[in-house]
């Protein structure tokens, strides 16, 4: 029964409620699992969030979270998924040193050739922003850390599926009730 | 004409809405959502409501305990006995966290109860103030849900959500936090039941063709097994699931927290499961070729080793909550709904059938547990008094229509494996946590919620001292409750494992106990104690006689050892009669 752990992306559609992100959080924690990235945002639906989890596990574990998620009176509704089943991004944002733009050539060319913005450039330092994969801000941080960062920031994984979610359909169920 | 008509139109928006305080609204809210009595104790960040309560007393009786942890447990009896949602209240900080075992017990017993706690005014929120504690925090992995409250117009809405979420679907815990300038603060009154939340779905949908596919395995099974749980009595199913029982004729066996769903004398009844339940069920959950579970979610006392539990059998699992569904053990059809729209709707779709060969294979296994077990527990031989031979005579003199209130321990599975019981909701006890202390509150909860029953609290000499100072709770509101307490002078089951698994090393669990009887006369309380067979049953008559509250100790032998048992990580087919 040793089963396979992956990285799946759990999807939860909820109440904006304080508290209910402990709730949530705790379900994990509850279980030993480590959170690897979590975000949360309004949705597609007015007045309901949407929570993006992103955790190393088995499926059977990612079924049973599913189901203690649910559980919650303002979850709506929770779903897990694999990475192949989801179109993902994470973003980063670099600060760097202004002077090295000026010395180092070679930056000009990574940020050029790794589809990286320019935010913002005063005399101190100059700040790139990037959106993709991991391995992709992974590469472009090993590249840019041979020259000093100043800071560096990622934010968590957000997701949308392949598959529909049909949240509003269930609201509307409700609400015609 | 015109002008009495306005006149009577703003008398009737009068009744619906009115200018009131925060605190006067609580406790308007909680008649309105039909409590009549709640538990609790009283401290700064609560005040307003408890002057509110003074104003109110002739319509909702405030039961002062003597610790806010009695007060959640006694709210629990009352929730066990009764079918209704408990009330325990309590001041913020020392208040709200004294509640919390009694809410972690509610929520893996799914026992609906409302706490309802003080907390500092919204300005001093996070900083530290004098008994200010997270108490939203705290209890949120232990709540079905929680709130706090910081503005009064929020009261009505929010309690009105309490009581639904607790006493819907599964049932369990509710805490709800009030600031207390929220208590002070204005609102215009007006409440409304709640009667939906659109993320919550109290029932999920039953779906047809599972009802099929569980008739089908049903009426196909030889050796066919029903394992039924809480969800029986908290569906209110007992009825519909002694139907289904007949009309197959299936064997069927019961968690702990399903006790009394069905009486202990029905002959298709076959006893307990679990780490101490009875030979039969147990040896032949192995044995099974179709495993029907109803309302339980296979705890690991239940089920031992799920490696090797139930495998030759196939298992349907009617079930409320989907979250139970394959938790732990992989189901072949799952019956997702309410036990009791479930069972009338499965009935007639099985076939009327008898197992009798099969019945006599648990008749054959409860035979030698009789002899290797059983007997020497309710007719001893030996000199020294047997907890078994307390609870017969409790059964014989009650006539099984006590409710009996267990505590945690070795006690606990002698009553839960000998009361005999002939109505529901009779076995109150703490299943899941496991809460020492427990029972003498419950059972106040429970008295007071049904004030005609006998209610008799088995406690063992530790968890008695767990939550002693209740007996002023009882002395003062004046429960008519029955105590038992069976005093081994040891924390008898971890003294058991102790003795079986470490080698006798007594770590700990030897008792010096005070006067029992001195402490209860000190209540003014009726009290006595038995130390001898000969004094057993006249004492038992006496207390049963009582209609005050009574006390009786009876010193049992000291390590006697619950048996049957199945080791922790055993397989249910490895159980131990000795």
């Amino acid at each position: 029964m040793n089963e396979e752990i992956k990285s799946f992306t759990i999807s939860v559609y909820t109440e904006n409620n304080i508290g209910l992100l402990n709730r949530i959080s705790a379900i994990f924690q509850r279980r030993h699992i480590n959170i690897e990235s979590l975000t949360t945002s309004q949705s597609e639906i007015e007045g309901v969030n949407r929570f993006v989890i992103v955790v190393n596990i088995t499926e059977s574990q990612a079924k049973k979270i599913i189901g203690q998620i649910e559980r919650q009176v303002e979850t709506i509704k929770a779903y897990y998924h694999t990475d192949e089943e989801t179109i993902f991004t994470e973003s980063c944002m670099f600060k760097i040193k202004s002077e090295l733009l000026f010395e180092e050539p070679q930056i000009q060319n990574i940020i050029k050739e790794s589809d990286t913005r320019i935010i913002t450039v005063n005399k101190e330092f100059f700040v790139l922003e990037k959106s993709g994969r991991r391995f992709e801000i992974e590469e472009l941080r090993k590249a840019l850390s041979a020259f000093g960062i100043m800071q560096f920031v990622r934010s968590g994984r957000i997701a949308v599926t392949k598959d529909e979610m049909k949240i509003t359909e269930m609201l509307l169920a409700f609400n015609n009730q | 004409m015109k002008e009495t008509q306005t006149i009577q139109a703003q008398d009737a928006s009068k009744q619906t809405t009115e200018r009131i305080c925060g605190s006067e609204a609580v406790i308007r809210s909680l008649i309105a959502e039909g409590v009549d009595v709640l538990y609790g104790y009283p401290g700064g960040a609560i005040m307003p409501v408890y002057d509110e309560l003074f104003k109110y007393q002739d319509r909702i009786h405030h039961v002062l305990t003597r610790h806010e942890q009695g007060a959640a447990h006694a709210a629990q009896g009352y929730a066990r006995i009764s079918g209704k949602v408990g009330v325990a209240m309590a001041t913020s900080g020392p208040g709200a966290t004294n509640l919390v075992t009694g809410i972690a017990d509610a929520q893996i017993d799914s026992t609906p109860i409302v706490c309802i706690t003080g907390q500092v005014p919204s300005h001093l929120l996070g900083s530290d103030a004098f008994q200010e504690t997270d108490i939203v925090g705290i209890s949120t992995p232990v709540t079905k849900w929680n709130h706090q409250i910081t503005e009064a117009d929020e009261i009505p809405e929010v309690i009105a959500k309490a009581f639904y979420i607790a006493k819907t679907g599964r049932p369990g815990p509710v805490l709800i936090d009030i600031t207390k300038n929220a208590q002070f603060g204005e609102l215009d009154f007006k409440y409304e039941k709640c009667t939906g939340i659109r993320s919550y779905i109290p029932v999920p949908k039953t779906d047809p063709k599972t009802l099929q596919e569980a008739a089908d395995l049903i009426n196909n099974a030889k050796r066919p097994m029903i394992v039924w749980g809480q969800g029986i009595i908290l569906g209110e199913a007992e009825d519909e699931l002694k139907a289904v029982v007949e009309k197959a004729g299936i064997p069927a066996a019961w968690t702990i927290m399903g006790a009394s769903a069905i009486p202990t004398s029905h002959p298709l009844n076959v006893g307990m499961v679990g780490m101490h339940g009875n030979y039969a069920p147990n040896v032949l959950t192995n044995e099974c070729d179709v495993l029907i579970a109803i309302g339980m979610r296979f705890d690991d006392r239940v089920t031992g080793d799920l490696r090797t539990y139930a495998k030759q059998a196939k298992v349907i699992h009617f079930e409320i909550d989907p979250a139970e569904v394959d938790k732990n053990v992989k189901t072949d059809v799952a019956v997702l709904g309410d036990a009791k729209a479930s069972l009338q709707s499965l009935l007639p779709l099985l076939n009327e059938n008898t197992h009798e060969q099969w019945l006599q294979e648990f008749k054959k296994l409860y035979d030698i547990e009789f002899e290797k077990v059983i007997k020497h527990d309710i007719t001893p031989t030996k000199e020294g008094l047997t907890m078994g031979e307390v609870l017969k005579e409790i059964n014989k003199q009650s006539k099984g229509d006590a409710a009996i209130v267990s505590d945690v321990g070795q006690h606990q599975m002698i009553a839960c494996r000998y009361s005999e019981f002939n109505k529901t909701k009779s076995n109150i006890t703490s299943g899941g946590l496991g809460t020492m202390g427990f029972a003498l509150p419950a059972a106040m909860g429970a008295k007071m919620a049904e004030p005609d029953r006998d209610v008799v609290a088995i406690i063992g000499d530790g968890g008695f001292q767990m939550n002693i100072q209740e007996l002023g709770t009882i002395f003062q509101t004046e429960i008519p409750v029955k105590i038992v307490v069976l005093n081994n002078e040891f924390l008898g089951m971890v003294r058991q494992w102790q003795q079986l698994f470490f080698d006798k090393r007594y770590a700990s669990t030897v008792m010096t106990n005070p006067d029992f009887v001195t402490i209860a006369k000190g209540y003014h309380l009726e009290a006595k104690r038995v130390t001898k067979r000969e004094e057993l049953a006249k004492a038992v008559e006496d207390m049963m006689a009582s209609d005050k509250a009574y006390f009786l100790e009876v010193c049992v032998e000291k390590e006697d050892n619950v048996f049957p048992m199945i080791p922790s990580g055993a397989s249910v087919s490895d159980i131990r009669l000795s």
